[in-house]
């Protein structure tokens, strides 16, 4: 295990990586493994996984949490060992900075090797996060070696880095999941602390380089002005598939509270099956022909 | 109160199960078999037992009719000619299951479904309503009328028009009856009909995955031309069957040894020949004395034939057997533990294999390895070579340690895994997961969706609503509910670990 540190962006020959799951029904077509990235650049008030967004500054606080004597300190830097870990996510509520002790810093091969044994019940890799941009160098690295282990790769992203000034990960990638959050630019900017201006750019350009696979919205009601965004992300998605003949899917998935901070766990509305089906009633009128509520 | 009286009052049983009952009662009031008292006592111990199959054997226990020969000649103890279209192909299939024996009464293959409705269907020969028609009623009264789980019908390969049909019907009905395989082999089978197969798995719990190409060479290399998979998950020549299956319960052996050698070195050579003398008995009775080659008509006119029935060879419960030898490192997460089970499943396979029953042909008399699901009563006994459930390794860590022990059971050995609802949206993960079980080595493999209505018990299906009715004390149409029931109950079988 090594301790967490060093360059996070441009080239890189490891990264900081949250998870890694061999198996996955829902991060693509098939059944792919997913790498999750630690750290993310928004701080979405719905997200399902918020220790992925903070890099752990070694505080300790979620050592005295742990039961099972899988998390000690040593010269400063907290140390996780996994045989020990029963995963029971104790660690992760005691962390105030909406991090984790577990994330591992890896090397590309590092994750491929971790994955060889189940290579064989795979379609691909897919790399989530967190946010894979943030680590942008070793993310291309990563695609690029991941692809030439025969393991395709799609990034799930929230569009927040410009793709078309990194036309090498474009091209190496299978193909992006983009999270479209809100349309409306303060609307994103409230739920995301962050600007969608690129997030739109980057939905308009993968779609017509036909790279976009995925397009998704989380649907919460009052969050954000759901039809608009449900239509204008449609119509961007027509728009791309008329320039690049292939389209993508539109993903409309329901708030869940599972994982949510409590501090934002009360305040969200779960959206009822009638607005679901509404919803994906607009996007199919626009032309789309693949719409999931899920 | 006498166990016959007992059954004809039982208000949770049906007319026609207290039928079976009864006869199972008469059958057993006579015990014309040769046993010895070492055999006995392992029998009356549990560590050998037969499966409720009855002190004297007058039909073999697993029988697979030649069905293709039957829809080209039909029958002329049934006065059936050979069918001219789907109405004719189904009406006559419905009619011999009627005659086809079993030691329920309901027969346990019901033929590949798919190859022997195709010519009716295919090329215009109905249209789709038509076709859809005739096999929605076909599935409808085999589920009506054939009140047993472990009746089996196989798809594939390859994809026909008629798979296709039986897949959409099976999933609009949510029916138990009957058990489905899908012989897969990934370049005979298209992709998008093994996924139409996966998604119908999602909703209603089958077509189970057989690895054909496992099992073809295998049963080509034994002389037989083709197989069947019948009953739960059991491999077996076609136009033959299984005079009889008992089973080694290998964890209650385990009581009986001292060390981990003592197991595998005394005990294990001992209660394996026990259990083959005991199996040669049971197939004597039947070839020579009980008269069913000689009187059946299915023999008579070719729809099965004597020298194409082997016997089954029946284990059960190595993970508790392994355990009990290995100081706390558990099977199917610990190496050691596994390599023992493994060196268990060796023996055991290498001493079947060198005796020869005197009174069969097939395969030169060897008996065929079996991985035996359990019955209702097994209680902390894991079916087959399984891991126990609530000890289950990650799904392809599961299957990745499982595999090894798949080449040794040509006649039947299976994993079942229960996968989140949402797998549904993606039915082609569920097909990767087989193609990469597959390549591994995995003969054959089962998937269900959690929340599912129909849920494969060990290796038959039950559905859950049917249990519920059987603990209000009302009787369920199918015999293998009850089964279900007390399995969920003494196995915890709906407690599998849920794959997302």
């Amino acid at each position: 295990m090594q301790p967490l540190g060093g360059a996070l962006s441009g080239a890189a020959t490891s990264g900081i990586i949250a998870k890694i799951l061999k198996t996955s029904a829902v991060d693509g077509p098939g059944n792919r493994a997913v790498v999750f990235f630690q750290g993310c650049n928004f701080n979405c008030s719905y997200c399902h996984n918020p220790e992925t967004i903070n890099y752990c500054d070694h505080c300790g606080l979620c050592v005295p949490a742990c039961q099972y004597g899988a998390l000690g300190m040593d010269e400063g830097l907290v140390l996780w060992n996994p045989a020990h870990c029963a995963d029971c996510g104790a660690c992760l509520l005691a962390c105030p900075k909406s991090s984790s002790p577990k994330s591992r810093r890896m090397s590309a091969e590092e994750i491929l090797n971790e994955l060889s044994p189940y290579k064989a019940f795979l379609s691909g890799l897919s790399i989530s996060g967190g946010e894979a941009c943030v680590q942008m160098g070793f993310l291309a690295e990563l695609v690029k070696k991941a692809a030439s282990h025969g393991l395709p790769c799609l990034v799930d992203s929230n569009g927040s880095a410009d793709f078309s000034a990194y036309p090498e990960l474009v091209a190496a990638a299978d193909g992006f999941m983009l999270d479209i959050k809100a349309w409306n630019k303060a609307e994103h900017f409230a739920l995301a602390e962050a600007s969608n201006r690129v997030v739109i750019k980057n939905l308009h350009y993968l779609a017509a380089a036909g790279k976009l696979y995925e397009a998704r919205t989380v649907i919460s009601p009052g969050l954000f002005n759901i039809e608009e965004t449900v239509t204008q992300s449609s119509r961007a998605i027509l728009a791309g598939a008329k320039a690049s003949g292939k389209m993508a899917r539109y993903k409309l998935l329901r708030y869940r509270p599972n994982g949510v901070r409590p501090a934002f766990k009360n305040k969200l509305l779960l959206p009822d099956p009638e607005l679901m089906e509404r919803l994906a009633a607009l996007a199919r009128a626009e032309g789309l022909k693949e719409v999931i509520i899920t | 109160m006498h166990p016959a009286l007992a059954v004809i009052k039982d208000g949770t049983q049906t007319y026609q199960q207290k039928v079976v009952s009864l006869a199972h009662i008469g059958e057993d009031s006579i015990s014309p078999l040769k046993i010895v008292p070492d055999v006995q006592g392992l029998l009356d111990s549990g560590v050998i037992c037969n499966l409720h199959e009855g002190n004297a054997p007058y039909r073999p226990r697993y029988v697979v009719p030649d069905y293709e020969l039957f829809m080209e000649k039909g029958s002329e103890f049934l006065g059936l000619e050979a069918p001219k279209d789907i109405w004719e192909a189904t009406n006559s299939l419905l009619i011999l299951y009627r005659h086809v024996p079993s030691i329920t009464t309901f027969p346990v293959y019901i033929g590949d479904l798919d190859k022997l409705l195709e010519p009716f269907v295919a090329d215009g020969k109905a249209s789709y309503q038509e076709a859809l028609k005739a096999i929605s009623l076909f599935l409808l009264q085999i589920d009506r009328t054939i009140n047993d789980s472990f009746c089996h019908a196989d798809l594939g390969p390859e994809a026909t028009t008629a798979g296709r049909l039986i897949l959409e019907a099976s999933r609009e009905q949510n029916n138990a009856v009957p058990n489905i395989s899908l012989k897969y082999d990934p370049d005979l089978t298209p992709d998008d009909f093994a996924i139409l197969a996966a998604a119908t798995a999602l909703d209603v719990a089958k077509p189970s995955f057989a690895n054909d190409r496992i099992y073809r060479p295998e049963f080509k290399a034994m002389g037989f031309d083709d197989y069947a998979i019948a009953s739960c998950y059991n491999g077996l020549p076609k136009g033959g069957g299984s005079c009889t299956l008992v089973r080694l319960n290998l964890a209650k052996a385990a009581e009986l040894a001292k060390s981990r050698k003592d197991f595998l070195d005394r005990l294990v050579p001992e209660i394996v020949a026990a259990q083959l003398a005991y199996m040669d008995e049971r197939v004597r009775f039947l070839v020579n004395e009980s008269g069913f080659f000689e009187s059946s008509f299915l023999v008579k006119e070719g729809l099965i034939k004597k020298e194409r029935f082997s016997a089954m060879f029946g284990l059960v419960g190595l993970a508790e057997a392994v355990n009990a030898f290995s100081d706390g490192l558990r099977f199917g997460h610990d190496s050691g533990a596994d390599a023992f089970g493994l060196a268990i499943i060796e023996k055991i396979s290498e001493l079947v294999a060198a005796h020869k029953c005197l009174w069969l042909k097939a395969n030169h008399g060897r008996y065929l390895l079996h991985a035996q699901v359990g019955i209702d009563s097994d209680k902390g006994v894991s079916p087959g070579c399984r891991i126990p459930i609530g000890d289950e390794p990650e799904l392809l860590d599961h299957i990745i340690r499982s595999a090894p022990f798949h080449k040794y059971f040509a006649s039947g050995i299976g994993d079942v895994f229960a996968f989140e609802p949402t797998a549904r949206n993606n039915p082609a993960h569920l097909l990767d997961v087989v193609k990469g079980a597959m390549k591994q080595g995995l003969r054959y493999m089962s998937a269900y969706s959690s929340d599912s209505d129909v849920v494969r018990i060990t290796g038959y299906l039950v559905k859950r609503s049917e249990i519920e009715r059987l603990r209000k004390g009302e009787a369920s149409l199918q015999d293998t509910s009850l089964l279900g029931k007390n399995a969920v109950d003494g196995l915890g079988v709906l407690n599998r670990r849920v794959r997302s």
